[in-house]
């Protein structure tokens, strides 16, 4: 290609122009720290949309982008409109770091909503807290953590297990047979469980971590046959979930003997191991499709909708959808100048709304969220049923597990 | 007692997977000598073909296998005649080469039907379990025995009792003499390696109703293959057999005693052992030079 004098100098004349255009931006007052500039608010969207946890990240992302632009149709938050960066970290902890870091100072995201691995979340949370900025994190997690630049709107342990672990040792029996990936998450859950049933005189017959993505379970399902435990208790995740429930299945193993009773779950594995191989088997979380309330129909239908009617909704994607909600009831009380990550994170300290899973409230003190456990059994048409829906909504304890630490407004407290 | 025969029993089945996984890869590297670390993608496409056709088509994964191999084994030949066959005897360009090809399909696939894991049915008919020696055993797992060592069977005939085989072996003893005697190198290769492919594609298949589908699920089967190839010793058929079964009874076992962390490791670690004393593997083919 030759350049010709007059594209030449058109292209001068543009960039200039541009450049003029930019010009004023750097003399007005803390323009950078402007996060509401435009009638636009700019958030971060960073969950992996290539790579292992692809596979469960990319409805997360499609839960938050339907949330955004269900406020932006409905005029957004105070006539501004709530711009999405959407990045892709791949599912590496590293991508994830440097990701945030680019959403964070390079974009002035007031805040970013990410993540579904602990590995994740520990990857970023150094640049939310040295930058101070505001993380939303939706996904269920071990817990011990206490940071102030974490919105937790997902599960932790007390929250899925308070209420299971009992009612299944009343109905199957007090042997349990722990097994899990090999990573943080599961031990922790496991740590807590055997807490549990150390207090209700249950026995673990066994506790085993595989490696994260396997896949044969055969030696398993051999130890699970000759350890005969009444309850499989399992926190295994991602794609091996699905080897193990078609593999237990494969193997003439009875779910009304021996279930599995899981914490990880979903609609979205369910789907991939199907009805037939996931029927019978437990599930606690605060959220199911078939939970039978008006703002769930709603999210239901409009996620279908939004991106196709064979898609499903599950209890992380729940959360990635109400938690957007949650930022935009804390940005609309505040005003616009004041707009920043430390005074949103004040702000949404007890906001409450109704959630497709119920009533939900931040929890001033930890910044957890306060949520509705429910147990329910995997049908062969692919959902759950819903057997035990939690009286009252259940606080959030981080540290459930330690007794003598707890997580406050002033970060963590160790009681000797 | 029962114990021990329900472990050998599983480390047979662990290995009769091993084996399907390998035997392709065990014709494209033991054979040809092409390290193809696109494997793991070609099992993976098998996985999304039986996906495709029982989504789509309405086919039961047993009728879709013959279909399944025809279309991995096309896209085989595909890349080694414009691929492959342009790095002829650059071994390093060619790993790269297979590299990249493996994450072009792996994007692909992501892209064309997303990266939620996929569902392959199990054929009803095999569903349950049957007794072997005493033993409740998944049928499915029966049936994949059965078939990986028919697999082998057909291929051992192929390479050892038909003209496509023994001008094959004949180009790997000395290509030029092979060329000189008439036969069209090119097109030998080209068909090995799209029947390699075809195997591993009715590897992922077969696996995919007893594990789980998605765009990188080919990263670990590649390993394994690999694992199964070097240690059975290239260039030979039966020794890829034999180290899948050893394999299959060895990580079975130590799971079993331990948990298949520690199995991973040790397997691994013993592999690398064993190389380091005889770098050729367990079995080796003689092979006058």
């Amino acid at each position: 290609m030759s350049i010709s004098r007059r594209t030449l100098l058109r292209n001068t004349a543009a960039l200039g122009a541009f450049a003029g255009a930019g010009l004023p931006h750097i003399w007005i007052k803390n323009a950078d720290l402007a996060y509401a500039a435009g009638g636009e608010i700019k958030v971060g969207v960073l969950f992996s949309l290539t790579g292992t946890t692809a596979i469960i990240e990319e409805s997360l992302n499609k839960a938050t982008l339907l949330a955004i632009e269900e406020i932006n149709a409905a005029g957004g938050i105070k006539g501004s409109k709530i711009v999405p960066i959407v990045e892709d970290p791949a599912s590496d902890p590293a991508t994830f770091s440097e990701k945030a870091r680019k959403l964070v100072v390079g974009d002035k995201c007031v805040s970013v909503f990410g993540s579904y691995t602990s590995a994740s979340r520990k990857a970023v949370l150094p640049v939310f807290e040295r930058q101070n900025n505001l993380y939303w994190y939706p996904t269920l997690y071990e817990g011990r953590e206490c940071s102030k630049n974490v919105i937790y709107t997902g599960a932790v342990p007390n929250q899925q297990q308070d209420e299971f672990v009992p009612w299944l040792v009343k109905k199957f029996g007090k042997k349990f047979y722990l097994i899990g990936s090999n990573y943080i998450y599961p031990k922790e859950e496991n740590n807590y469980c055997k807490k549990l049933l150390e207090k209700l005189g249950g026995e673990v017959v066994a506790e085993e971590y595989v490696p994260l993505g396997h896949s044969e379970f055969s030696s398993v399902i051999n130890k699970i046959r000759s350890t005969q435990p009444n309850v499989i208790f399992s926190t295994v995740v991602g794609d091996s979930v699905v080897a193990l429930h078609r593999q237990y299945k494969a193997a003439g193993l009875d779910p009304e003997k021996m279930p599995m009773a899981s914490l990880t779950t979903s609609e979205n594995e369910v789907a991939a191991m199907g009805g037939e191989a996931a029927a019978g088997h437990f599930t606690s979380a605060p959220y199911f499709m078939v939970h039978k309330s008006p703002e769930n129909e709603k999210f239901v239908e409009a996620y279908k909708k939004r991106w196709g009617a064979d898609k499903v909704t599950h209890f992380v994607s729940e959360a990635c959808y109400f938690q957007t909600y949650l930022f935009k009831q804390a940005v609309e009380k505040l005003a616009t100048s004041d707009l920043t990550p430390p005074s949103i994170r004040d702000a949404v300290k007890g906001q409450s709304m109704i959630a497709p899973q119920g009533k939900v409230e931040i929890e001033p003190e930890n910044l957890h969220t306060w949520l509705w456990p429910k147990i329910a059994q995997a049908k062969s048409n692919g959902q759950f049923e819903i057997l035990v829906e939690a009286k009252e909504w259940l606080k959030p304890v981080p540290y459930a597990a330690y007794p003598g630490q707890s997580c406050t407004e002033k970060g963590l407290v160790e009681k000797s | 007692m029962d114990q021990f025969i329900e472990q050998i029993v599983t480390g047979l089945s662990i290995g009769s997977i091993l084996l399907l996984v390998a035997l392709g890869l065990s014709i494209i590297y033991g054979s040809m000598g092409i390290i193809n670390l696109a494997h793991g993608e070609f099992v993976m496409l098998g996985a999304y073909a039986a996906w495709v056709f029982h989504t789509y088509l309405g086919l039961g994964l047993l009728a879709s296998l013959v279909p399944i191999f025809l279309v991995v084994a096309a896209f085989g030949w595909v890349i080694e005649r414009y691929v492959l066959s342009l790095l002829n005897n650059r071994p390093l360009d060619t790993i790269l080469a297979t590299w990249g090809v493996g994450i072009m399909l792996q994007q692909a696939v992501r892209l064309m039907v997303g990266s939620e894991l996929r569902y392959v049915q199990l054929p009803p008919a095999l569903s349950d379990s049957m007794s072997v020696f005493g033993i409740p055993v998944s049928s499915y797992r029966v049936f994949l025995f059965v078939v990986s060592i028919a697999l082998f069977g057909a291929t051992w005939l192929l390479m050892n009792r038909t003209t496509v085989g023994m001008k094959l072996r004949a180009i790997i003893q000395d290509r030029s003499v092979a060329a000189s005697f008439g036969i069209n190198a090119k097109r030998v290769y080209a068909l090995t390696f799209a029947y390699g492919a075809g195997l591993a594609g009715l590897a992922g298949a077969l696996v995919s109703p007893l594990k789980s589908v998605s765009p990188d699920m080919g990263t670990g089967y590649v390993v394994d293959a690999f694992m199964v190839v070097v240690l059975g010793g290239v260039q030979s058929l039966a020794g890829t057999v034999a180290s899948a079964f050893i394999l299959g009874e060895l990580s079975g076992g130590i799971a079993f005693l331990q948990n298949d962390t520690v199995a991973k490791a040790i397997v691994l670690l013993a592999i690398v052992v064993l190389i380091r004393f005889r770098p050729e593997g367990l079995f080796t083919a003689r092979v006058r030079a």
